[in-house]
């Protein structure tokens, strides 16, 4: 009997605290909600953090001039802990918590893969700051990017590596474990054996392995000019440093998985020789990228990367698209951000295309003496 | 041939790691017969030790690598016995009349408590291992590459090996471990301080899985507090198949364990390390349960 009464009481006690959590969350009339979901701690956590800070910076700039159609931007974040079922539990919560209006996130494919059905099915737009795989947009007509996607980033590495570095023969390790690694693998293989490469060698390994060797032995058989890497920083730096330690001394190569200050704080020496591409870099003369990155360093007292950047236009491009729609319906503002067209944002001139997609200019990152260097820009 | 040496060499580089950390489940066993499934976390905890340990230890030390490599590894060492030694007086000890199982269960409460407490204390995040001494490749004239980092961890793993072996084998210690493993009772009815000998297989088997832990982050320097599972649970099969309770069958299946894991990686593909490894583990319950080394005997856990 005293069983029975200690459950009911648990029970009772539960129930009343989501009630006082359901009801919490109320709405106000001068604030125009939008939700983020972000890696804000995890594997790929600072990758979460840059995207976090650009958009709360977008997000502080325009309420500072006066908001959107006069209201203030009020941003909720949730973090996923840089995994996918996190992702879509987070968006779910925004969405029917909430009430937000848009959603912006995620850094990673996979998480954005995994959100992007649940924004759609609720009819909330969706703008993902850095996901360059294809199906992320294919999700559905209220999901968009301001990212390039993979396909183009394959084919920019693919010309770079043939033209730029004049080398015929590649190996790729890719991370299996992850859509945009096995995304940007394929299209630079593709793009590579048009051009008259050949790609002599593909490996494999999983996100959060830390031996390499194995397969970094196997590829070091078949006598490659360069080794394509399409992963993520971590483990990316101790490939590379696992393979100076078997002696392999050719380019290695990557993609914006890459763009991090912990790449070469993890790799150190061994980066030397090494190439990435990204969206944006800081050391771009731009007075626009110059004055974003000004502001940046005096709130955050750090550099701005590419996520940073691309985390402020997502924020930027979504609330103009809210000013030109004139309404915070759903339908309106996917309307809007369809029409934008040459938004003059920090990572380039960004035109939304019939695909929900961004067209704009790539550049190429090196390392030199431990820092990570501008080399080229590649225009669309 | 070369490109198999090779990787015969990252196997065993790989292996003598997994033999370290398969050397604590191994002597636990065989003094308390269960698995102390923490040990995969106490071995996190001292890769931790040494990143919080390396700044401090290298600047006292000066220049010298040598010196300041020796004692972050006796700092992590010696911080790792006593978390061990305090597991088991406040997990294990209390209950150590009751059935086994429930043994088995807190050890598997202990290990989730020290993974997600180190989330909490150091964040979930990697963190970057210092570099305890600089790594070189070695050539040989047929392109065959030893980096410096490998021999170091093969040596180091050696001589730990050979240490415990000593300890185990010519002291009064190790013969009272050996006998505790034996008969509890009759042990206790010659004299010998049961509870000794129980702290002092912790702190051999934590310090070594300490070792074991600044090995493996010298090599795979990103280090963050779930780090100890995998490698956890390698070598947990590794002492199985050598023959649980056994100490050289813990080094040969730990040698053994990162030897297939090099060659499936290598040769055929990542996708089956860990389900290969398992698999190992499935058969060897399945035909030999005793190990390869082991000896058959009637167990209830």
């Amino acid at each position: 009997m005293r069983h029975w009464k200690i459950c009911f009481t648990v029970v009772l006690t539960a129930v009343l605290m989501l009630l006082m959590i359901t009801c919490g969350s109320s709405t106000n009339q001068n604030e125009i909600l939008i939700g983020e979901y972000s890696s804000l701690t995890g594997t790929t956590a600072t990758f979460g953090q840059s995207t976090h800070r650009g958009l709360m910076m977008a997000v502080q700039e325009t309420n500072d001039s006066g908001g959107v159609l006069g209201k203030k931007i009020k941003l909720i974040t949730e973090d996923d802990q840089s995994r996918p079922e996190e992702a879509a539990t987070a968006v779910t919560k925004l969405i029917s918590r909430d009430k937000v209006v848009a959603v912006i996130g995620e850094v990673s494919s996979s998480r954005s893969l995994a959100a992007a059905p649940i924004c759609q099915a609720n009819q909330i737009p969706m703008v993902s700051n850095a996901s360059t795989n294809p199906e992320v947009t294919r999700k559905g007509d209220y999901i968009f990017r301001v990212c390039y996607i993979d396909p183009f980033q394959g084919e920019v590495l693919a010309k770079f590596v043939f033209n730029s570095l004049k080398l015929k023969r590649v190996a790729v390790l890719k991370d299996i474990k992850n859509d945009y690694s096995i995304g940007l693998a394929q299209f630079f293989e593709e793009n590579f054996g048009a051009l008259g490469g050949e790609v002599v060698a593909v490996q494999a390994y999983s996100e959060g392995d830390a031996d390499f060797k194995a397969q970094l032995t196997a590829l070091k058989g078949s006598e490659p000019e360069a080794v394509i890497v399409p992963g993520y920083y971590t483990e990316a730096a101790l490939i590379v440093k696992q393979a100076r330690e078997l002696n392999m001394n050719m380019p290695i190569i990557g993609g914006d998985g890459w763009d991090s200050g912990k790449l070469v704080e993890i790799g150190g020496a061994a980066m030397e020789n090494t190439y990435f591409s990204t969206a944006y870099t800081a050391d771009d003369p731009d007075p626009v990228v110059q004055n974003f990155a000004d502001k940046y360093k005096s709130l955050y007292k750090d550099i701005p990367d590419a996520f940073a950047a691309l985390g402020y236009d997502a924020g930027m491009i979504l609330f103009d698209a809210i000013r030109r729609a004139g309404g915070i319906d759903g339908a309106g503002i996917r309307d809007a951000l369809v029409a934008t067209r040459d938004f003059r944002g920090v990572t380039g001139l960004i035109t939304i295309d019939k695909d929900r997609n961004a067209r704009k200019s790539i550049v190429i990152i090196t390392v030199v003496n431990g820092k990570l260097t501008y080399k080229e820009t590649i225009q669309p | 041939m070369s490109e198999f040496l090779q990787q015969v060499i990252n196997g065993v580089s790989l292996g003598s790691i997994y033999a370290l950390i398969a050397l604590g489940y191994t002597m636990i066993y065989g003094i308390l017969r269960f698995i102390n499934f923490a040990h995969g976390d106490v071995f996190m905890i001292g890769a931790f030790v040494g990143y919080y340990a390396a700044p401090q230890v290298m600047k006292i030390a000066g220049g010298s690598v040598f010196l300041s490599a020796i004692l972050v590894m006796l700092i992590a060492m010696i911080v790792c016995s006593v978390l061990g030694v305090t597991i088991e007086k406040l997990a294990y000890r209390p209950l150590r009349s009751r059935p086994k199982l429930t043994v088995l269960i807190t050890a598997i409460g202990m290990s989730f408590f020290l993974e997600y407490g180190g989330q909490l204390v150091f964040g979930p995040d990697p963190k970057l291992f210092p570099t305890l001494f600089p790594s070189a490749a070695i050539v040989n004239a047929k392109n065959l590459v030893i980096s410096t980092n490998s021999v170091v961890v093969i040596v180091t793993a050696l001589a730990l090996m050979l240490l415990l072996r000593l300890i185990v084998f010519k002291t009064k210690l190790g013969t009272a471990m050996r006998a505790v493993s034996y008969d509890h009772r009759a042990a206790a009815l010659m004299g010998i301080n049961i509870d000794t000998v129980i702290s002092f297989t912790f702190v051999l088997g934590s310090s070594l899985a300490a070792a074991a832990a600044l090995l493996y982050a010298s090599v795979y320097p990103s280090i963050n507090p779930l780090m100890g599972i995998f490698p956890g649970l390698k070598a947990f099969i590794a002492a199985v198949l050598g023959g649980i309770g056994n100490l050289f069958g813990a080094a040969l299946g730990g040698l053994i364990i990162g030897l297939t894991e090099t060659f499936v990686t290598g040769y055929i593909s990542p996708t089956f390390r860990d389900a290969i490894a398992f698999a190992i583990l499935i058969l060897i319950l399945l035909f030999k349960p005793s190990g390869i080394m082991g000896r058959h005997e009637a167990e209830k856990v």
